[in-house]
């Protein structure tokens, strides 16, 4: 009889039964649905904070009457000509207001997968990017990040909730 | 906001005996894959017998584990054990093997259960062919009586394995993100659970977004995309610490990584000012070289399992395509030709096939193809299907799915499923929320 003997030390092994930290709900500072205005201020925070909270609260509520986003063809990242007056008229209030920072979220919707969407949000964000800095906004000023398919503004699987979260959306840093 | 974990270190010792008449099995017994369906084979399997209640019920367990894992490779069949006519009170005493072959079972397992000390049981088993009336594998274990359930996984992949000639999966884990939460305010969180979802464990606590999830060949370790501080980058979770260490220093997002199949590096992509191009990381040195410089997309890269080639998707060429390069970015080729996209391109274990994703008209598909294009099959298919990861013995695929959306057009659910590479049997896992971007462990004993 032929047998070895085969000792496994400290192999992968079972995980423990280690209690998982309780759930919590995604605190998203740069909430896609910045309709609802809602990054509120923690009670803790001192007056002047919430007065400079409140200033950018009041900018923010600017920007989206300024407009906040441009919209994207499918798999595509080109400025049509609407987005581009649209960033005309965003690129004047961004200069108006040189003491504001700013990020632009790239977004997609869900009919990509998903690493490929990340780089396409990235590309969406971008092509704003570019266009505001041609504008003559300080490149220094401007953040970007893509979230691909992860933050639809809209919620629904049909061509309408699609075209909708195309989009690169202009937030205040 | 880590976890550590306990971490059982198993001290598992194992003596696999090897019996005097390997090639006395008949010839029947084996199965034959790779040439699509196959009839499952007849099996019994007893229930694994011990002295004590305690005992006895582990063994009870375990019976109910190793007939999971092989009923539901599709493989095998297993005779109901109130069918059983006593099976042996030991699993070294031999069979009457005439009394289980009028009913067409072709292979016994028998097994039983001791209790070493306070912590430590031996299980033992043996695999009889009932054919040929002889034991074809047998194997003892002393362990944790914790440890149990995974001995049930070790015991059924060396039945797999005997049985098929090819290796087992069953020993395996799955990491991939659970999903909770409204679509526009998804909850994601890293977990991970054995092959068949037991085990079930959080590794982050969804305070930032986590993606794409994949496991190191070698060492416990995942690699995956967190938006730690809202900064999407790449990251290293090490298991056994619950550490999460960032990858190097971009100037942009970082994502889309894999481990080479030394575990010494991580490809993965960069994007910044619009071009995304592929680039590893050698994690010994923290080298990075740039594989790829086009003004496109190029993304989803992974090894070949000889590190040779570099199979990733993009759209250089008008749409995102499936293209091959050597592992220093040279030689670059197209292979997808089909109609519609091509995406998340994976290597087979054994590097016979590549497995993707396919986007046509207004529906995703899983398929695979060789690593030159041809052959494309199309395994599965939905409303969204995404991101296929193979099985060690690349026999199976497991991936997620998107339900089409109800009347409302709202309410989806996503979720895990496997499918044979043959096309067969598509099945659900199940996990406790919704999951997505599953990536399977190599085997652990490996």
């Amino acid at each position: 009889m032929n047998y070895k003997i085969i000792a496994i030390i400290g192999a992968v092994s079972l995980l423990s039964a280690c209690e998982t930290a309780s759930q919590k709900v995604v605190t998203s500072s740069t909430g896609t649905s910045t309709k609802s205005g809602s990054a509120s201020v923690s009670s803790s925070v001192d007056k002047k904070k919430s007065l400079f909270a409140q200033a950018k609260q009041t900018a923010a509520d600017k920007l989206i009457a300024v407009g906040d986003r441009v919209l994207f063809g499918y798999d595509s990242a080109k400025l049509d000509t609407s987005a581009k007056i649209l960033l005309d008229a965003q690129s004047r209030f961004l200069r108006a207001n040189t003491d504001l920072n700013f990020v632009i979220e790239g977004h997609c919707d869900e009919r990509g997968t998903r690493e490929y969407n990340l780089a396409l949000g990235e590309q969406r964000a971008t092509a704003v990017r570019d266009y505001l800095v041609i504008q003559g906004i300080d490149p220094d000023r401007i953040k970007v990040i893509s979230y691909g398919k992860e933050k639809p503004a809209v919620v629904g699987s049909n061509s309408m909730a699609w075209s909708k979260n195309r989009r690169a959306v202009t937030i205040i840093d | 906001m880590y976890k550590i974990f306990d971490f059982f270190f198993l001290k598992i010792t194992v003596i696999l005996f090897s019996f005097l008449c390997v090639q006395a099995y008949s010839e029947d017994l084996r199965i034959k894959i790779n040439s699509g369906q196959v009839e499952p084979l007849p099996i019994a399997i007893a229930n694994f017998t011990g002295k004590t209640e305690n005992v006895n019920n582990i063994g009870l367990q375990i019976s109910t584990v190793i007939s999971n894992n092989l009923v539901g490779s599709g493989q095998f069949k297993a005779m109901e054990s109130a069918a059983f006519i006593a099976p042996p009170t030991s699993p070294s005493i031999r069979p009457n093997f005439t009394d289980w072959s009028p009913l067409g079972i072709k292979a016994l397992i028998t097994g039983s259960v001791k209790s070493i000390n306070d912590d430590q049981i031996e299980i033992e088993f043996r695999l009889w062919d009932v054919i040929a009336e002889t034991d074809l594998i047998g194997l003892r274990l002393t362990v944790s009586s914790k440890a149990w359930r995974r001995v049930a996984h070790i015991i059924s992949d060396e039945i797999f394995e005997r049985l098929s000639g090819d290796s087992g999966y069953f020993d395996t884990r799955i990491v991939y993100v659970a999903e909770s939460g409204p679509q526009n305010k998804r909850l994601k969180r890293l977990a991970i659970m054995d092959q068949d979802g037991e085990n079930h464990q959080f590794l982050t606590d969804g305070s930032f977004l986590v993606l794409t999830p994949r496991f190191s060949p070698s060492s416990q370790e995942i690699t995956y995309l967190a938006y730690f501080k809202n900064e999407p980058r790449v990251y290293i979770f090490n298991l056994e610490t619950g550490q999460q260490e960032l990858l190097g220093a971009f100037p942009g997002m970082t994502f889309a990584p894999r481990f080479s199949p030394s575990g010494e590096k991580i490809i993965m992509s960069l994007a910044e000012k619009g071009v995304t191009d592929i680039y590893t990381m050698d994690l010994n040195n923290q080298e990075v070289n740039r594989l790829t410089d086009s003004p496109s997309i190029d993304t989803s890269p992974s090894f070949s399992p000889n590190g040779k080639k570099i199979i990733f998707n993009s759209d250089r060429g008008g749409s995102q395509q499936l293209y091959i390069m050597d592992s220093n970015g040279k030689n670059v080729k197209r292979i997808s030709f089909g109609k519609g996209r091509y995406a998340t391109p994976v290597w087979a274990p054994k590097g016979e096939l590549i497995a993707f994703t396919k986007m046509l008209k207004n529906k995703f598909y899983i398929g695979v193809m060789s690593p030159d294009g041809s052959g494309e099959r199309l395994l599965a298919e939905g409303y969204l299907v995404e991101g296929p990861t193979w099985a060690p013995n690349g026999r199976v695929l497991m991936y997620f799915k998107q339900e089409a959306p109800n009347d409302d057009g709202k309410s989806t659910t996503v979720n895990l499923y496997k499918i044979d590479v043959t096309g067969f049997r598509e099945t659900r896992i199940i996990t406790p929320s919704d999951g997505s971007d599953p990536a399977w462990s190599p085997l652990l004993l490996d």
